[in-house]
């Protein structure tokens, strides 16, 4: 079916003449024979819009969203409340259209947050320099460690247990093609062991990565830890949940080389896992190795303040084999519902929500395990996330929760097989006291009911 | 500066860069026509004091705003001295490509390679 | 210029009214040497002033639904209305990517379906969605090459690209811990078979190939190129940039490719978004199939949907969870709207309209832009300014910032590197015969009017919200964040 297209068999005609071509299948005869498609894609024929809105209408409401249950769902994104303005002002076809701002002079809008998005990372994170996005949060972990392996070519990387199973993951696989060896540091107590880290530092370590707060939620002593990462030169390098930046001292207060995360949770949907943004932030002696598209700020001919993209003999457009990174394509629309958030929460905003945030959060705590059958995986502080262990199957446990219309989070035992009864709870603004309260009931009878079953 | 020129007083690479003598040291930079082809430089990473560098192999870069070429090394040597002024002042190697805008001074280890150098009417001759 | 969000902050003002306490306070919850000492310096503003600064923002940018967008290499074609609905829907939207496979049906499903239907517009059986953009489904590509061989105990360091290649191949190729060797090119725009063959051994892990090329130009020695590097047992490996000109006429599978990434965000119209979100999933073949990311969508044979996390052999995962479902929504909505009729038009047109608009160009301004390759084009093509250079003295970049004040968006300049004054034009299937009339006659009348007076297109744009702006400046002493 035709669509989205205007050419008449009238174009078609007078087209073809100018072109000096008998048909279109002329415009194709440098396609050899032997590898043209010699029958129609075997797709269903194009169907009408309002068919393709039910279909898919109909396949979404198959899913079970966070607008379905009250769910405590986190473990790296997380069902805060995006505002309405968020989604009038990043639909904008002037937003939502253009293409990368190659041209700058008509695309000062898209820079200008581009310079905006990059001035929030920095005060949230506390460096002095920040890109304007990469993919998300584990490839951003990824891509610091190709940094790191510009800057020192040494052998091995350090990461934590308690980074996110997915950030290990993909420092593993991309850091396998250029040969540089991943080792866990295990975690004690909840956070990671800093006798361990101290024993397997060394001379030939390129890079530390730890997570703030790490994958149970726990609030890790950077102040600890930094001085130890750093000891022999390796960079250190700082997964952070930027909803936690209200209340939590930055990487920038602990000398943190390079800071990166998770861009979802400010004004992001959750959208099933993507597309959100990476952040990546630095010390201001790896602007020339940093990933990414960077705008800077200038002045036009005629004096006028203005914005361009910037330092970009990093990239690889221009130095190809030897570019800093290969990425190109970033995620400048989700950026702008990044810093478009940020602005909404403001100054106050985002200390109030956090200090929200670590309230509830304490609150669930306690209240959950209060329960029979659960109690806390660790002692630690935590802000917006924390670990229980069950005395019941987990998965069963989550099986019954659901029945009653709440999630009640993120089961360890795939991830962490030292906690199999391990799950982990997150809140957001969205969830209230009684929803806490609720899931304390739901969880408490689950958990008594699997236990019930064993003994029965 | 606008106007092609070429001095007398240094010699040519192939690959536009000069070498002045001065004893067994000898001061590099790029010639006019490669700051013409490159733009408006505006980062120089330089090498360090004390890195020996090998004749017609690269031994720096210099970035344009969309462009970044390698500097050829003109003879063989180890660098003695980088000029400090370029990390500020990188447009110096437009303004003055054979004065401000030097790149390295080096203590040559094999004279004998000067014999493979052009001077200024030969160099001049195979732009054309 | 409009002052930053941050300059328009006031101390007091704010838009966010916390949700309250709702919950017995402990004031012991996090000990104070964890605690933050100053708050971020985020804005103070109310919400009438937010909306309205990003609106004005909004109003300094060209963009697609109000003009000509000829990016080549871009594929800037029109983001229907109707993707951005179906993407909103709660169930898609407020999906959370940790929810259980049983309770995300309708997704699995819709990434199941959109995966077999890539597969067969790319004639290889097997697509995995994971990948975030194009550059990483490059990555993916090149990293699965390198399970190949090591699963076969091989162990190869070259990889070859064209020196026509998009700057992200080479750039993939180092990170995947590769070495990078560069292919020539021949008189016909393709890839100069002979150079091929003399840098082609059994260390050369693959070649990366787009195909029609960055010079607009189908390959006709696909087949002949696919049998050297399969000879040697190396990959070939097929950058899905310009995919928009074959569907339904030729698919990477039957050329040989192994491994193929797609841009969503160019031939299946996810909207760029100025500069993201896209997505870059990947197609392979039989032998590549095990290394596949992970999770991998699967269906059951109770014909329920799962995530599949059991692959051993599995490079692993390049990002979190299970790839940029907000895009697949998009793309899949594009496909079932355009079905395969709807797709094989899509490249007869956009063929068309490059080739139509290459011949009015030849027209109306041949002698000072010619075609850097005299030859049907696919969907894009080049020009070379060189002409145009020497005889009216304006360069490429004047034409293009010039084009600017006759309301176009200029084609992408300066690519492929090995063409002098180089313009690559990529029109799209979804331009009308007015619009690429309109265009051309817009580059006829630059170009007699740069034969009156250069200075015009030289000291373009006039009418854009700023003129040329000091790149040179920026990169010299970068300001890249607002100081507070």
């Amino acid at each position: 079916m035709s669509r989205y297209t205007s050419a008449t068999d009238a174009d078609r005609e007078a087209m073809l003449e100018r072109i000096g071509a008998g048909s279109i299948d002329e415009l194709f005869a440098d396609i050899p024979a032997s590898v043209r498609l010699d029958r129609p894609i075997d797709l269903p024929a194009g169907k009408p819009e309002q068919e393709v809105y039910g279909y898919l209408r109909d396949l979404a409401a198959r899913n079970t969203s966070a607008e379905d249950e009250i769910t405590f769902l986190g473990a790296g994104m997380y069902d805060h409340y995006v505002p309405a303005l968020v989604d009038a002002l990043i639909s904008r076809s002037e937003f939502l259209t253009p293409y990368t701002p190659y041209q700058p002079e008509v695309s000062q809008g898209t820079l200008q947050l581009m310079f905006e998005y990059q001035t929030a990372i920095s005060e949230l994170t506390a460096l002095p320099v920040s890109n304007s996005t990469l993919y998300e949060g584990p490839s951003a972990v990824a891509s610091a460690g190709w940094l790191a392996r510009l800057e020192n070519k040494r052998p091995r990387f350090l990461v934590s247990r308690g980074l996110h199973p997915h950030s290990r993951e993909a420092l593993a696989t991309t850091s396998h093609g250029y040969g540089t060896a991943v080792e866990q540091i295990p975690l004690a107590g909840g956070v990671t062991d800093a006798d361990a880290l101290r024993e397997a530092i060394g001379e030939d370590v390129s890079a530390v990565f730890l997570q703030q707060p790490n994958f149970l939620g726990a609030v890790e002593d950077l102040e600890r830890l930094a001085p130890i990462a750093r000891e022999t030169g390796a960079l250190l390098v700082v997964q952070v949940d930027p909803m936690t930046l209200g209340v939590l001292r930055p990487p920038g207060d602990f000398d943190v080389d390079i800071a990166v995360g998770e861009g979802q949770p400010l004004g992001n949907r959750l959208d099933f896992g993507g597309p959100s943004f990476g952040f990546f932030a630095a010390q201001e002696r790896f602007l020339r190795r940093m990933p990414g598209r960077i705008a800077g700020e200038t002045t036009d001919v005629d004096g006028r303040r203005g914005f361009v993209l910037t330092l970009q003999t990093r990239e690889q457009h221009i130095r190809r084999e030897k570019a800093t990174h290969n990425i190109t394509t970033a995620q400048t629309l989700n950026a702008l519902a990044g810093v478009i958030y940020l602005s909404w929460l403001g100054r106050k905003g985002i200390v109030e929500l956090g200090d929200l945030l670590l309230q509830r959060t304490a609150y669930a705590r306690r209240t959950l395990t209060a329960l029979d059958g659960v109690e806390a995986l660790h002692d630690q502080p935590v802000v917006r996330e924390f670990a229980v262990r069950l005395a019941a199957p987990v998965d069963r446990v989550i099986e019954r929760c659901a029945e009653r219309g709440v999630n009640p989070g993120y089961p360890l035992a795939a991830d962490y097989e030292e906690h199999e009864d391990g799950l982990l709870v997150a809140i957001t603004e969205q969830r209230t006291r009684a929803d806490i309260d609720r899931l304390a009931d739901v969880l408490g009878a689950a958990v008594a009911a699997e236990r019930e079953a064993v003994h029965a | 500066m606008a106007d092609a020129t070429y001095p007398d007083d240094v010699k040519y690479h192939p690959e536009h860069d000069w070498a002045r003598i001065d004893g067994d040291v000898a001061t590099f930079g790029i010639t006019w026509y490669a700051q013409d082809q490159l733009g408006e430089v505006v980062f120089v990473e330089p090498p360090e004091v004390g890195k020996s560098v090998s004749k017609d192999e690269p031994y720096a870069e210099i970035e344009s705003v969309k462009a970044v070429s390698d500097v050829v090394a003109p003879l063989s040597g180890e660098i003695v001295e980088v000029n400090a002024l370029l990390s500020d002042s990188p447009e110096k190697i437009n303004e003055d490509p054979y004065g401000d805008g030097w790149l390295v001074k080096v203590r040559l280890s094999d004279t004998s390679e000067l014999d493979d150098l052009m001077d200024r009417e030969a160099y001049e001759g195979s732009l054309s | 210029m409009t002052a930053t969000i941050f300059e328009k902050s006031v101390a007091g003002r704010r838009a966010f009214v916390a949700p309250e306490v709702d919950v017995p306070r402990d004031d012991d919850a996090l000990p104070e040497r964890f605690r933050r000492a100053e708050p971020p310096r985020l804005p103070e503003i109310a919400e009438p002033e937010i909306v309205r600064h990003y609106t004005t923002l909004s109003t300094k940018n060209f963009h697609l639904d109000k003009g000509f967008y000829p990016l080549g290499s871009c594929t800037m074609k029109h983001n229907p209305k109707l993707h951005e609905r179906v993407a909103a829907l709660p169930g898609h939207a407020r999906l959370h990517p940790l929810q259980a496979p049983a309770r995300a049906q309708g997704a699995l499903q819709l990434m199941w379906e959109l995966q077999r239907a890539l597969a067969e517009i790319a004639g290889l059986p097997h697509v995995s969605l994971h990948p975030a953009a194009g550059s990483q489904g490059e990555l993916a590509g090149v990293l699965l090459t390198r399970a190949y061989h090591e699963a076969r105990n091989e162990h190869r360091h070259r990889i070859l690209t064209p020196d026509t290649a998009h700057g992200t191949n080479p750039a993939t190729v180092t990170m995947a811990g590769y070495e990078v060797v560069k292919v020539g090119t021949d008189a016909d725009g393709g890839v100069d078979v002979d150079d091929l063959r003399s840098k082609v051994d059994d260390d050369v892990a693959s070649l990366m190939l787009t195909n029609p090329n960055t010079l607009g130009v189908f390959d006709r020695n696909i087949e002949e190129i696919a049998s050297v590097m399969h000879d040697v047992g190396a990959t070939l490996y097929y950058d899905g940039a310009n995919l928009n000109a074959v569907m339904g006429r030729a698919r990477p599978g039957d050329m040989g490719f192994d491994i193929v990434h797609y841009n969503l965000h160019k031939t299946f119209t996810q909207p760029h978004g100025g500069g993201g979100p896209g997505a870059g999933p990947i197609a392979v073949s039989d032998r590549i199939e095990p290394y596949l990311p992970r999770p991998q969508v699967v269906r059951r044979d109770d014909g329920t949907f799962d995530l599949d996390y059991d692959r051993p052999e599995s490079i692993g995962r390049l990002r979190g969870f299970q790839g940029n479902f907000g895009v697949f929504v998009r793309s899949y909505a594009y496909i079932l709207s355009l079905g395969a009729d709807g797709l094989a038009d899509v490249s007869d047109t956009a063929v068309l309209n490059a080739n139509y608009l290459m011949a009015r160009l030849r027209e109306l301004a041949g002698e000072h832009l010619p075609a850097a390759f005299d030859r049907t084009c696919m969907h894009e093509f080049v020009l070379t300014g060189g002409p145009m250079k020497k005889a009216l003295g304006i360069r490429t970049a004047d034409l293009a910032k010039r084009l600017l004040d006759k309301g176009f968006h200029p084609p992408t300049v300066y690519f492929p590197l090995l063409v002098d004054e180089a313009l690559l034009i990529e029109p799209t299937e979804t331009e009308t015969k007015e619009t690429l009339d309109a265009f051309a006659e817009a580059i006829a009348e630059i170009l007699a009017e740069a034969a009156e007076d250069a200075s015009i297109a030289k000291e373009a744009p006039h009418t854009t919200p700023v003129r040329r702006l000091d790149e040179a400046g920026a990169a010299k002493r970068p300001v890249i964040r607002q100081p507070l």
